[in-house]
């Protein structure tokens, strides 16, 4: 836990984006999301619109744009999947540059992509903008489940210990002079993998006894109930409140 | 495999996130009653208070065991996605749980898969896996002579159904709500074809992991729980079964497990067939499903431009292809799920026949409702006599005394 409790998304400043309330911004990205999956495709210009919209969220959080466009390289693999799209889908052809490709396909690919991308910048925003422990409170403030919000802080609160722990074993295989190099090494790999199981679930029980010694009954104590103020729910909601007008301009204009 | 935004068009997202969250509010109750059932023997009622943390740890192992690389060969390797492991070590409930907040986290904190698509994600990946994953395994542990070696097979079986159960799942996900008009034959087959390499390496892995953790501590394997050997005293140099206190723990093991079992093994059996069936009726439909593609194509592609046109939300929908598709897929699904259904309870009964001619027959005499005279007096009534010393794992031991 040497780390910090931060995760390696976050970055730290100050900002009105920042001061947000974690639900907020939860429930504003997830409907900024929505809406721009459902814009037709036709309409490029409505997503130029969108991304300038988070640009300049990013901008009022203090995200500087290499941070955040070095995350978007996660969709990458995707990417490979949008290109193949006007080679396989079917429909009316066109030629371009010699290749004989489905127009239906292209506009798939632009879909996939633009929307794909949207949604990644938005998610990198609020990962980057907020806290692990905020981001938890916030999903129990939107009435997540409890059993499954605990489950949650308990994944993140012990991933870096049992991930070190791998470390930890990936090291003393390497300081043996083991180099996993093909197939035949997977047995080795997969008991580390099975004592590494073992290891957490007898962590999780000895966590649970001495949560049991400290009279837990199986929920957790709310100490700090986040709330938010009317302004603040506006501020949250200006993002998404745009976008669905952009949207609605979208499908009245195409 | 994370779906992203976009991908899937937003009423089915919509309709796929509503029947994620009622499984997963299904697993809520279940993954108690699978702790429960794990706990020391008569400790808890209820396992609610073990849950959250012991799931919350499977969950962290989970996230971290995606990330050990499986070297393949020169320069590529791969990763466990964890569903059938989870299913087979913890239970199918908690895995559920497991596998849908590693999803939830990963496409929260790492934009890994969209928020939008979470549903789409969470069925596929957490609930299909885990659910198809574990009815295979229990399946084949009833079927299979007892020993450790049939529970790897089965565990190499289950993962290896698993990953291509999920492709087939989404197939089915994108045939119904996918915006580009990809042909269905040409999915299935890549989607398919993919991962049933994908699914060998998985079931090569997990087979090897469950295992390492079966060599060293078989009680934590949820689902090879009632393979454990009653516990025998060596008396005056002559093993005896250790009276009524040790049996109590393997008791409960035998006893719930004929009883409850009967039922899972039935729905699960028919769930893995009707999944089966739906896999291959997408075989069956490929050939003619593309002939009449071929014939069609022109008129679907006008009714394509006068849907975008008409700026209909559902554009991207392709109802004609699905209407085909889906009624021969439906009809040979039904067709399949009759016969594996008749197929495999011959089988099933077949077994249990001839476990019944052999003596050791704790699965067949527990009839429903009425059980026979000898299998009450064979188990000394489980849950009512409190035996908390009996309890071979020590580790659990001072639960009780908390």
């Amino acid at each position: 836990m040497g780390a910090g409790h931060a995760h390696r998304l976050y970055r730290h400043a100050r900002s009105p984006v920042h001061a947000l309330p974690p639900h907020t911004k939860l429930t504003a990205v997830l409907c900024f999301v929505l809406v721009v999956v459902s814009t037709p495709r036709e309409a490029v210009w409505a997503f130029a619109v969108y991304a300038l919209l988070l640009a300049s969220v990013a901008y009022a959080a203090r995200v500087p744009p290499a941070f955040w466009l070095k995350r978007l390289l996660i969709e990458v693999p995707f990417v490979a999947f949008a290109l193949l799209l006007p080679f396989v889908a079917q429909g009316e052809r066109t030629g371009v540059l010699g290749l004989s490709l489905s127009v239906e396909g292209l506009w798939g690919a632009w879909n996939v992509l633009a929307k794909g991308t949207l949604g990644v910048a938005a998610s990198v925003l609020l990962a980057a903008t907020t806290e692990l422990r905020d981001l938890l409170l916030g999903l129990q403030r939107l009435r997540l489940p409890p059993l499954l919000v605990q489950i949650a802080s308990f994944m993140v609160r012990y991933g870096d210990v049992v991930t070190d722990e791998m470390r930890r074993m990936r090291v003393a295989r390497e300081s043996r002079g083991f180099e996993a190099r093909g197939v035949r090494h997977w047995g080795v790999l997969a008991k580390s993998a099975g004592a590494l199981f073992i290891r957490s679930y007898e962590r999780g029980e000895r966590v649970h006894l001495a949560m049991v010694s400290r009279g837990y009954t199986g929920t957790m104590p709310v100490i700090d109930e986040v709330t938010a103020s009317r302004a603040q729910w506006t501020y949250a909601l200006a993002l998404p409140l745009t976008a669905l007008a952009v949207c609605l301009l979208g499908w009245t204009l195409t | 495999m994370h779906v992203p935004d976009g991908f899937i068009n937003a009423p089915v997202s919509a309709a796929a996130g509503a029947l994620a969250a009622g499984a997963i509010a299904v697993c809520l109750r279940g993954a108690r009653r699978e702790q429960a059932a794990l706990s020391p023997a008569g400790a808890v009622a209820d396992g609610g208070e073990r849950t959250a943390p012991l799931a919350g740890l499977v969950a962290a192992f989970i996230f971290a065991v995606q990330m050990l690389n499986f070297p393949v060969a020169a320069g590529t390797s791969g990763h466990l996605l964890g569903g059938a492991l989870a299913a087979i070590l913890v239970g199918p409930c908690t895995g559920v749980l497991c596998v849908a907040v590693v999803l939830l986290m990963q496409g929260l904190l790492f934009a890994d898969g969209g928020l939008t698509a979470l549903g789409v994600n969470v069925l596929v990946m957490a609930v299909v896996t885990t659910v198809v994953g574990y009815a295979v395994f229990r399946g084949l542990v009833k079927v299979l002579p007892r020993g450790r070696r049939s529970v790897t097979a089965a565990a190499f079986t289950a993962a290896l159904v698993s990953v291509p159960a999920a492709a087939a799942a989404f197939t089915l996900v994108y045939a119904v709500g996918g915006t580009t008009d990809v042909p269905l034959g040409k999915v299935a087959t890549a989607m398919i074809g993919v991962h049933v390499l994908i699914g060998v390496g998985e079931a090569a892995i997990t087979a090897l992991t469950v295992g390492a953790v079966i060599a060293v501590r078989p009680d934590l394997v949820y689902g090879a729980r009632g393979l454990t050997v009653p516990l025998k005293l060596r008396v005056g140099g002559e093993l005896v079964d250790a009276p009524a206190a040790p049996a109590t723990r393997a008791a409960p093991a035998a006893s719930a497990s004929p009883a409850r079992s009967h039922r899972t093994l039935w729905a699960a059996g028919l769930l893995a067939s009707l999944v089966l069936a739906g896999f291959v009726s997408f075989y069956a439909s490929t050939d003619p499903d593309g002939l009449e593609k071929v014939a069609a194509d022109k008129g679907f592609d006008k009714g394509e431009k006068e849907h975008a046109a008409a700026d209909s939300p559902l554009a991207d929908y392709g109802v004609g292809d699905i209407a085909d598709t889906r009624l021969s897929g439906g009809l040979a699904g039904v067709i399949g799920v009759g016969v594996t259904v008749v197929a495999g309870s011959a089988v099933f009964w077949a077994v249990r026949r001839r476990r019944t001619g052999g003596d050791d027959g704790p699965a067949s005499t527990a009839v429903e409702g009425t059980p026979t005279p000898r299998a009450v007096g064979a188990e000394p009534a489980p849950r009512a006599e409190p035996a908390p010393r009996a309890e071979p794992a020590p580790r659990t031991q001072p639960a009780e005394d908390a």
